[in-house]
């Protein structure tokens, strides 16, 4: 099923007798669902963009490639730097916005300047019943009813088959270089990142490759003012050792799209914790390759098993993104949380037709 | 404003309830008289008050826990409050409800540079959030006006944003994890330290809920490193059309300001005549500020200046210390209560796509003619989110009839541009009928099925947000 209008997609929901597998580009399978593919491919296009207002709005179905190159005909971007989920899941296709939405999808920014969901000003959707629902608009400040916008947002398609999406754009950078330190175990590399977060030079970027032994800290924005920061920042650093100066931009899309492992066989889970908190839970893994972001706050662990029972009762949450270990993809929550996520379920598609069993 | 009739027989189990209640709370943390509870007839929207059957004041989660119980189980409507700042009404109380405050929690439970967090109870002001960090040199971001007196909790309910939210986003997106509790006791932890949710975003359905999906009791919220410094530039123009442009004009030149504020002429002169700033009598003044280290600034401002300078501003004043900026500040600082001084005033802030900004303050000066009401505008314009200040006299009869009238046309008209009927303030009971005019039924139905979930008999804080009409079946439930 590709439907072309809003309306025609709530009448083969209405019509719907089965389970629906909800898909956009088809790049981003993480979880699992089973169900007639009902696809937004024949959704698309950019409904509004204001470059002054920082706003653009777009059906669910259009190709993120779209999205990306009209905003850099404005020298504007998605400051949560969505990940490419094809270099580390092997798929082919092209990420639309309303996939990326609806995993709520954010890259290595996310620690400075927040989440897809963060960025979420309005939706369109389709519930259970075929009704077509608003949220939230095209401003940036609204207060108005309950945020079904961030409900929606990261809710894999649970709830209701997005149909259009606004959101707040950012400003590009004139230029970027990013601090490397080497040879710093985790626990120091950790500590060293949460120095330079704690400083006022607005780093956004933060990672840790162990297997590499390089600890990278990002500076973005006009250049004399990068210039200006990267030597304060190099001083917050001292103790930690020799700091280095790389331009090379490619380090962070490897970072976002965790290409150390995409040539590598095996389960990837994602890991979000505090950042302090990450190097011990790291050691209880028995992970054959690990990625930290966000300051040590996500952690990308390649190993096999049972992630969850080897980590014992933690704080966070863990995803298996890759892989068949016989587990939840998701994590598990306690059981009135699962009472609440399971009732909104049972409110917004009554007959569970929307990618059953996906998040539990 | 229509409340729901109080339910009769709450209203006869007084007794019994309090009797309830005092069983679960220390002798101080309940009131039940009525030369007690009437400090907590109404929010600081005060045109409208009722005393509430009792108040309560715990100091735990705990006791909250207790609270809501003993209510659930007895079908006693509970109208939670933080600081009672709400311009909306939202702790506004029925004659059939206990009013559960948070205002003894005020704890600092952990404070974490490394991980960049602190742990706050909600009854914890705003400032002192910062207050407890700020010495470390660090602080919390959302700044409402109300700052000074406002309580994390309410906060949270309102999703409150501030004049600085352009470049660090209003509470919800400083918000890492709630413990809260539902109508029937259930404590939750929802969020935490980490980021992000691993299942449903609930953090960002409860952030902005106004206190009807549960009573939140702690908070860990993000704080940031303090940045260097930060130095605002003032510019005057004749009209609000350029100014708009010039906004535009800043935004689309890849400058992120901190803030961008807006005054149309009638709130320049009203605040010329009060805090004698210095600011030229014009149609529109931008005060425009960034941060960074001084060098940064400099940089920063000479390219907004070089912007501000082709449109030919009436005036524009770079400040050189912390004294000249204070002054640019002053008067923005002292617009409301420049205003207060006129005249009683009613503060709307429905927001706009900043693209109809020009249009829509034209609409409002010719509303305002037509109301025979005065009018004056602050704006946050980088974020299109508008406040405009309705001159009326209270103690005329008919008045703030006429000026609630007025507010709404000037919320229809934010909706019919593509705004909406609040930014930052929340709909409580003020802009709950107005509702329809954003919403179809079934984006109400869709909201409502929220509360459903979290809160089944609708006993928590049920007669906001939603239309009364809209809301009447469930709240008979």
């Amino acid at each position: 099923m590709t439907p072309e209008t809003e309306d025609a997609l709530a009448q083969m929901v209405v019509a719907a007798t089965g389970p629906l597998r909800i898909v956009g580009g088809g790049t981003r399978p993480v979880g699992r669902s089973t169900g007639a593919a009902l696809s937004l491919a024949g959704m698309t296009g950019i409904t509004l963009y204001e470059p002054g207002a920082l706003t653009l709005v777009a059906r669910a179905g259009t190709p993120l490639a779209e999205i990306e190159a009209a905003l850099a005909a404005e020298n504007q971007r998605l400051a949560f730097e969505p990940m490419d989920h094809r270099v580390l899941l092997g798929t082919t296709g092209a990420p639309t916005i309303g996939g990326m939405v609806a995993a709520n999808v954010s890259g290595p920014r996310r620690i400075a300047v927040g989440a897809c969901r963060d960025f979420m000003l309005g939706v369109r959707f389709v519930d259970g019943a075929g009704q077509i629902i608003k949220n939230g608009g095209r401003v940036m400040k609204n207060v108005t009813g309950y945020d079904l916008v961030k409900l929606m947002t990261g809710s894999y398609g649970t709830l209701g088959v997005l149909t259009e999406v606004s959101l707040k754009v950012m400003p590009n950078v004139e230029t970027q270089v990013t601090l490397v330190l080497q040879g710093l175990d985790d626990a120091r590399a950790v500590a060293a990142m949460a120095a330079a977060m704690s400083s006022p030079f607005e780093v956004t970027g933060a990672a840790h490759d162990p297997a590499a032994g390089r600890t990278m800290l990002r500076l973005e924005g006009f250049a004399a003012s990068v210039d200006y920061r990267a030597k304060a920042l190099a001083g917050v650093l001292a103790p930690f050792g020799a700091v280095a100066i790389e331009d090379d931009a490619t380090i962070w899309a490897a970072i976002r799209d965790v290409a150390a492992f995409a040539d590598k066989p095996g389960d990837v889970w994602r890991l979000s914790v505090k950042p302090s908190d990450a190097p011990a839970l790291v050691a209880k893994a028995g992970a054959r390759g690990v990625i930290y972001d966000w300051a040590g706050g996500l952690v990308w662990l390649l190993c096999d098993g049972d992630l969850r029972a080897r980590l014992g009762d933690f704080a966070g949450h863990a995803t298996l993104v890759r892989g068949t270990a016989d587990v939840p993809v998701f994590q598990p929550e306690p059981a009135p949380i699962a009472a609440l996520a399971a009732g909104l379920r049972a409110k917004f598609d009554p007959r569970g037709i929307f990618n059953p069993g996906m998040m539990g | 404003m229509q409340m729901p009739l109080p339910n009769a027989q709450v209203l006869s189990r007084k007794d019994q309830i309090v009797t309830r209640l005092a069983d679960v709370l220390p002798a101080d943390a309940l009131m039940s008289d009525v030369a007690e509870t009437r400090a907590y007839e109404c929010d600081a929207l005060t045109a409208y008050r009722c005393p509430p059957l009792a108040v309560v004041l715990p100091s735990t989660t705990a006791q909250v826990a207790a609270v809501l119980k003993i209510c659930h189980d007895m079908g006693v409507p509970v109208v939670p409050r933080g600081a009672g700042t709400s311009l909306a009404g939202g702790a506004l109380p029925t004659a059939d409800c206990v009013i559960l405050g948070v205002a003894r929690m005020t704890d600092v439970i952990e404070t974490n540079y490394g991980d960049r967090y602190i742990r706050v109870q909600t009854g914890r002001t705003n400032l002192s959030v910062t207050g407890a960090v700020e010495a470390d040199g660090f602080f919390y971001a959302p700044d409402p006006s109300s700052q000074l007196a406002c309580a994390i909790a309410g906060n949270i309910a309102m999703n409150s944003g501030g004049a600085h939210c352009l470049k660090y986003g209003v509470t919800t997106n400083n918000l890492l994890g709630v413990t809260i509790v539902t109508m029937d006791g259930t404590v939750m932890e929802i969020g935490g330290a980490h980021l992000d949710a691993g299942n449903l975003d609930l953090l960002g359905l409860i952030c902005g809920s106004e206190g009807q999906l549960g009573v939140v009791t702690e908070a860990t919220l993000r704080i940031l490193p303090k940045p260097e410094g930060a130095r605002p530039v003032l510019m005057g123009y004749d009209s609000s059309e350029v100014a708009g442009q010039v906004v535009t004009d800043i935004i689309k030149a890849g400058i992120l300001p901190v803030a961008i504020e807006f005054m149309d002429r009638p709130c320049i002169e009203a605040t010329e005549a009060f805090a004698k700033a210095g600011y030229p009598i014009c149609e529109a003044l931008l005060i425009v500020e960034v941060e960074g280290s001084p060098a940064e600034i400099d940089a920063q401002l000479a390219l907004i200046m070089d912007i501000a300078r082709r449109h030919n501003p009436v005036e524009l004043r770079e400040a050189k210390d912390a004294d000249e900026a204070g002054r640019i500040w002053l008067g923005r600082k002292s617009a409301f209560g420049a205003m207060g001084q006129i005249n009683d005033y009613m503060c709307l802030d429905g927001t706009i796509p900043v693209s109809a900004l020009p249009f829509v303050l034209r609409r409002i000066g010719e509303m305002s003619k037509e109301y025979g009401l005065d009018v004056g505008n602050v704006f946050h314009a980088g974020d299109g989110n508008m406040h405009p200040l309705i001159l009326f006299d209270a103690n005329k009869p008919g008045d703030l009839e006429l000026c609630e009238a007025f507010g709404a046309d000037i919320l229809k008209l934010c909706v019919e541009v593509g705004g909406c009927l609040t930014g930052e303030h929340g709909v409580g009971i003020e802009k709950r009928d107005l509702m329809h005019v954003q919403f179809a039924a079934a984006d109400l139905e869709a909201q409502m099925a929220v509360k459903d979930v979290f809160d089944p008999l609708w006993l928590l804080n049920a007669a906001k947000v939603f239309p009364l009409d809209s809301s009447a079946p469930r709240r008979a439930a």
